[in-house]
Order: C-alpha cells, then sequence, then structure tokens
C-alpha cells in the first residue's frame, strides 16, 4: 500500500483481524476503497464477509484484535455505530430486524437528521421521501409502515437502499443485498443502487454470488476464503469465479496480497 | 460516573417536571387521621350529616382492614405523617383570570392554557386536595353535560350522589377504597345526559403540591342511555424527599348503548405510592375502555376494571407501565362477566428499567350461565437490562364452557441487533432505546389524542436520558 493511496481512500483497512467472544474470523484484511469506487467482495458462506460488513459499522460483539479501519483517515476503532453513521458511513444489512411500532417515516426522519446533525424540515424531507420512495418502485403507504416488520425479502431490501439514498454516505457496505431476491427485485434494488453512484461515493459490495454484478458492475473484485482476501482483480475476475467456483480460486492461494 | 449521571438526571427531572411553588394555604388539616380530622374535613366542607356518616364508617372499615400484602410491598407508609385534607384557596376560579397567580405559574409549566385552547371541551385542574379552576364550553352545558368538581357537584347535585356515590367502589371494597371514602376531596364528576355525545376530551390536571401531602380525590362519572363520554386524567408531581400517598376512587357507570374513555397518564414523582381502585358497571350494549398509562411513582397499585352487566356489554383495557429505578408498578385489569353475550379486551406493556419492576396482575372472570364470551387478554414486558423484573399474575375464573378465552403473554429484551441496527443509521444509544421503547408503547399511543401522545413519548425519552453507562 502507498500513502497516496491510503490518504486517498475513503475506506482503508490493514491488515485487520477480528475477534467474535475470543475467537479469530478475520485473520489480516487489507482493503482500501476510494470514492467513486465499486468493490466486490466475494467469497464463500462462512469465509468472513459479513463479519468484515458488522466491523467496519462497529458492531458491539465484534472485537477487533489487530490492524486498523480508517474512515477519511480517521480510525473508526473507539467509534460507536452512530458515530460511524455521523461521519459518511452506511451498511446495507443482509437481515435488516424489524422494530414494531416504529413507523419508517418517524425512523427515516430521526435517521437523517441524526446523521445531518440538524433538523431537515418536514415538507423537504417529506418531498425528497416521497421521490426517492418513486424511485424503488415503493408505493407512499410504505412510509407508515413499521420498520421492516412483515416486510418481503425485496422490501426489506428495498428499505434498505432507501436509507442509504437518503442518508447519502460516502462509503456504503452493500452486505447481501441481493439475497432472497427474485430477478425483478434485483433489477430493482440494483438500479436504486446504481443511481447513487458517483464521484462522492465508495461502494463496497458484498455477495456470494456473481449474479448481482450483472446489475452493478464492480471496478476491482476480492475474493475472501478463511478470513483472508485471497485473490484480487478487476471485474473478470467475477466471471473466473463464476466458471471456477470458490475452490478453484482458493487453490490458487498465496496470491492474496499482490494487485 | 454513575452516580454523577444518576444527579444530573434528578436535577432534570425537577427542573423540567419536579419543580414546586412555596406552600400557600389557607386552611390545613393536623397530620394523621382520626374521627375529629374527618368531622372537621367534613363541617368544612359544609356536608349533610349522610356524608358525614359514609366518612365515619369508612374511617372504621380502614382501621379494621389489614395492608394488603399481595401485591407490592406497602408497609413503608406511615399513615400518620400525611395531611388528609388541605386547600390552597377559598373559593375557585370560574375563569383563568380568576386563578391565583403562583398557581397559574405552575400550570402555565404544564402547558394547561395551551392544552386548552387546543382542544378540550374543560378544563379541571386539581391543585391540592380541590379543584381551583374549572371552565366547560357553554355548548355542554346548554345539552345538559355537568363537569364539575366532585364537591361542587355534592353541594349542586345530590340526587345523583345518593344515587351512586360509594356504589361501584363500595368503602368496604379494600383498604384504600375506605380511606378514599373517609377523607376524599376533589376530583371529577361527569353526568352525560341521554343521547348527548360529548365530541372534545373533557380533562381535569392533578398534582399533589406539598409535603406529606396525601391526595384522595373522588371522581364520578355517569353516562346516561346512548351518550358518549372522553375524560382524560393526566398527573405529574413535584420530587419530595418524603413519601406521599395518593388514593383515588374512580366510579363509572355506563348505561345502555352508552360508551365511556377514560384516559389517564400519571407521572407522580418517584416517592408517591399511587394506590387507586377504578370501577365501572356496563350495562347493555354499552362500552367501557380504560386507557391506562403509569409512568411514575414509587408504588403503583392499579387494576381498571369493568362489570359487564347486560348482554351485549362490552369492556377494554389497554395498559402500559414503565418502571425505573426504585419504581414499582403493579398494574393491570379486571372483567367480570356477569352476562351472557359480552366480550372483553385486555392489553398491558410494561417497560422496566435500572432495577425497575412491572407486575401485570389481571382478573378475568365469567359467571356460570354466561355463555358466548369472549376475551382476550395479552400481555407483553419489556426488560431494558439485567438487574430489572416483570412479573405476570394473569388470574382466570370461568365458570361456563361456551366461552371463548385467549391468553397470551411474552418478555421481551431490548435486543442488540436492533439497538446496532438504529443506532448504524446514525441515533445514540439513547434515541435508539427511546425509539424501541416508544415502538413497543405504540398500540398504546395511537390511542391518546395527539398532545398527550407527544407527551408520553417525551417523557420516556426523559426517563431514558442518562441510563446508559
Amino acid at each position: 500500500m502507498t500513502t497516496e493511496v491510503a490518504t486517498k481512500a475513503a475506506l482503508m483497512i490493514e491488515d485487520l483481524r477480528v475477534a467474535i467472544e475470543g475467537k479469530e474470523i478475520l485473520h489480516g484484511v487489507d482493503l482500501a476503497v476510494r470514492k467513486g469506487e465499486v468493490h466486490a467482495l466475494m467469497g464463500p458462506n462462512g469465509s468472513g464477509k459479513s463479519t468484515l460488513a458488522s466491523t467496519l459499522m462497529g458492531h458491539p460483539r465484534y472485537e477487533i484484535t489487530g490492524g486498523r479501519v480508517l474512515l477519511n483517515g480517521e480510525d473508526l476503532a473507539e467509534l460507536s455505530a452512530d458515530e460511524r453513521a455521523k461521519k459518511g458511513l452506511f451498511l446495507a444489512f443482509q437481515y435488516p430486524v424489524a422494530v414494531p411500532g416504529v413507523t419508517m417515516v418517524n425512523f427515516l426522519r430521526l435517521a437523517v437528521n441524526g446523521v445531518r446533525g440538524q433538523d431537515v424540515p418536514v415538507a423537504q424531507f417529506r418531498k425528497q421521501l416521497l421521490e426517492t420512495m418513486k424511485l424503488l418502485s415503493m408505493d407512499e403507504s410504505f412510509a407508515r409502515r413499521y420498520v421492516n416488520e412483515g416486510f418481503s425479502g425485496g422490501e426489506k431490501k428495498r428499505a434498505e437502499i432507501l436509507q442509504m439514498a437518503l442518508l447519502k454516505p460516502q462509503v456504503a457496505v452493500l452486505d447481501e443485498t441481493d439475497s432472497g431476491l427474485d430477478i425483478d427485485a434485483l433489477k430493482i434494488v440494483a438500479n436504486g443502487v446504481n443511481r447513487l453512484l458517483g464521484p462522492d461515493l465508495g461502494v463496497l459490495v458484498i455477495t456470494h454470488y456473481q449474479r448481482l454484478l450483472n446489475y452493478i458492475q464492480p471496478h476491482f473484485v476480492h475474493v475472501m476464503v478463511d478470513g483472508r482476501i485471497v485473490r484480487s482483480g478487476g471485474s473478470e475476475l467475477a466471471l473466473e469465479l463464476e466458471a471456477e467456483g470458490y475452490d478453484g480460486i482458493a487453490g490458487k492461494n498465496g496470491s492474496g496480497k499482490e494487485q | 460516573m454513575a452516580e454523577t449521571m444518576e444527579m444530573a438526571v434528578n436535577l432534570d427531572y425537577e427542573q423540567k417536571w419536579g419543580f414546586s411553588d412555596p406552600e400557600q394555604y389557607v386552611y390545613k388539616a393536623e397530620k394523621g387521621l382520626s374521627p375529629e380530622v374527618v368531622i372537621a374535613l367534613s363541617r368544612m366542607k359544609g356536608e349533610p350529616d349522610w356524608m358525614l356518616d359514609f366518612r365515619l364508617k369508612a374511617l372504621s372499615i380502614f382501621r379494621a382492614k389489614p395492608l394488603p400484602t399481595w401485591g407490592a410491598d406497602l408497609s413503608t407508609i406511615d399513615f400518620d405523617e400525611i395531611y388528609y385534607y388541605l386547600r390552597a384557596t377559598e373559593r375557585q376560579g370560574d375563569t383563568w383570570e380568576d386563578v391565583p397567580e403562583y398557581i397559574k405559574n405552575t400550570f402555565d409549566r404544564l402547558g394547561i392554557p395551551d392544552a386548552e385552547r387546543k382542544f378540550l371541551a374543560g378544563v379541571s385542574a386539581q391543585y391540592e386536595s380541590e379543584v381551583v379552576y374549572h371552565s366547560i364550553r357553554e355548548d355542554l352545558t346548554k345539552k345538559g353535560v355537568i363537569f364539575l368538581d366532585t364537591d361542587t357537584a355534592f353541594k349542586e347535585h345530590p340526587e345523583f350522589f345518593k344515587e351512586y356515590f360509594g356504589k361501584v367502589v363500595p368503602p368496604a371494597d379494600n383498604k384504600f377504597a375506605a380511606l378514599n371514602s373517609a377523607v376524599w376531596s376533589g376530583g371529577s364528576f361527569i353526568y352525560v345526559p341521554p343521547g348527548v355525545k360529548v365530541d372534545i376530551p373533557l380533562q381535569a390536571y392533578f398534582r399533589i403540591n406539598a409535603k406529606n401531602m396525601g391526595q384522595f380525590e373522588r371522581t364520578l362519572i355517569i353516562c346516561d342511555e346512548g351518550s358518549f363520554v372522553h375524560y382524560i386524567e393526566g398527573c405529574t408531581a413535584p420530587v419530595y424527599s418524603s413519601d406521599s400517598l395518593h388514593s383515588a376512587v374512580v366510579e363509572i357507570i355506563v348505561k345502555k348503548d352508552a360508551r365511556c374513555r377514560y384516559t389517564t397518564i400519571q407521572n407522580w414523582s418517584n416517592n408517591v405510592y399511587n394506590l387507586v381502585t377504578k370501577r365501572t358497571v356496563a350495562y347493555q350494549d354499552a362500552i367501557m375502555e380504560w386507557v391506562d398509562g403509569n409512568l411514575g411513582s414509587k408504588v403503583t397499585m392499579k387494576y381498571p376494571s369493568v362489570y359487564l352487566m347486560e348482554p351485549g356489554a362490552r369492556g377494554d383495557i389497554l395498559s402500559v407501565a414503565f418502571a425505573g429505578k426504585g419504581q414499582h408498578q403493579d398494574a393491570g385489569g379486571k372483567v367480570v362477566h356477569a352476562a351472557p353475550h359480552t366480550s372483553s379486551t385486555i392489553v398491558s406493556k410494561s417497560i422496566s428499567k435500572d432495577g425497575g419492576r412491572t407486575t401485570y396482575r389481571g382478573l378475568l372472570k365469567v359467571y356460570p350461565g354466561c355463555d358466548d364470551v369472549r376475551s382476550n387478554v395479552r400481555c407483553d414486558a419489556l426488560l431494558l437490562d439485567e438487574h430489572s423484573r416483570s412479573d405476570t399474575y394473569p388470574y382466570i375464573e370461568i365458570e361456563e364452557e361456551r366461552v371463548n378465552i385467549g391468553h397470551e403473554a411474552s418478555v421481551s429484551k431490548v435486543g442488540e441487533e436492533q439497538l446496532f441496527y438504529l443506532m448504524s443509521r446514525g441515533l445514540s444509544e439513547n434515541e435508539a432505546t427511546t425509539m424501541i421503547i416508544n415502538g413497543f408503547i405504540e398500540p398504546f399511543t395511537k390511542e391518546l389524542p395527539m398532545e398527550y401522545a407527544v407527551e408520553l413519548n417525551r417523557l420516556i425519552a426523559l426517563q431514558m436520558e442518562g441510563s446508559v453507562g
């Protein structure tokens, strides 16, 4: 890693080691995401992808035992999840949790105010919310439903992207955003993400399957196996994976740290 | 660190809700309870002999009955240290201008005039033992609706009292009903004539302001045939170092085809014993709805009840209890199905934090011969930490086979995953916890008028402040 990359990267992960209840899951992960870039992190189940996602966002159960994570040059280790969100980090959850009795509109308003550190006028917020929901093919009634309660798989993922759109992060981590989606829902979600892409946003797409990458084109692809990134490359790596499977890629191990 | 936070919270509470004015009283009874005190009180009020007899009989019942031991711990109440009657001003004000300045100051800080302007038909704000301010919309008066403090109502409309007073909750019902019957003062009286629907909620604000001050208000509501009324009772109280006792009795009669809703938000300071008997008798096709929220007090024991006396009657009890450090909320509901084709629901939500304790205590009773009874009981408890406690005592006595009874109970904790999810969206831990709690009690909040829902959410946010650490 050069200093230049380190200073320019919005998200900088350096030799990150993470343990849950004393058991190390990530054994030294390096990754740099600059603004304007889309990175895909692929890997089989249990390889540590979601552990990385939760750790980045600051889940209290994941303990950083080595290395560090920088967001715009600032070490995240001591920051709680809400502080990370305020600094421009976003995680689209693989399994968004339900919060019964809390309407989407109330939740989103508090979230937007929290992240921006100021109260957005109600009218302005409403307009923004309705416009964004329209882009994601969400009915207006959606805003009055309780957060993730009784949502279908597709509705949950759309709701995650809705939040991403409203919170306007600098770095977004999408954890298995494609899981549980049929092809139509996948297209809607991918279109939603694509609309948000641009020079001010860095994205890390975590996925098990290559399918999502047909719709969200990554600039870089990384393969994680057993808590390490074993291969990194361009978008063609995803196709190679599709053809050879993770076993094939893992077989070419040892080249993990080469770029 | 934890101690400093605690102090900060108390200070905040005192500033925002626990403010107290210097005591200014025209008359102050002696501490403690005796026949002499009861006689003096009754004479002061100029009551007829039958009420004095009623009070004295109730006093002897109170003295004869042991303290109940089946619920919360009441052993630290010192009955000799309590003032049983106090009158803040000589006369009542009819308009806002007539209300003394220092009392206005208190109400201003509670936002009463605002609330009144917005949607209230009448305000009956209780300051100490007697109602000092009372107003009612003229058109209600024209329709024959009576909304008065109970003392005035007793003077002006004794016929209602002879017929109903002490009939729904007789003095012998329990020790604290007896105490209230002996020394009652203030409270609200409402009479709604046949067919009259009161379209705006009627409200009274209760407040205890004196050290060691007992408040024993007595409320009587009569909904005549086909009528409707929504009565709202909201309480806040100043913080004092010694214990206060609040023991009210509420009696409601809902006649054929009438409907009554009674909404309470109780937020006594954390040294108040709040021991209240609330009961309704509902007749043919009548509907009674208790909406009962308990946030404050040291100990609350309150089980709003409905006696369904005739076919088609319905009773709904919706309650929320919030117990923080040193608090025990022993609350629930009671429905007695004394007629066939009657229905009821009891929904109870409780939240415990910082070692607070909530108890759901409910009774569902169906008498023999009462077939086609439908009832559903649901109680959910939310624990915010490991030291807090929740218990459920859902007594069900069914003496009839052809009934449809459902009962569900759940206990849950604020989930780590819920917190993480909300925090990842920029909400602080407090904001996230508050949001989860507000969601949990939403079935309750949505039944409240907007202002009250907002106030309740604000009170909970206040309770949550500084609780992390």
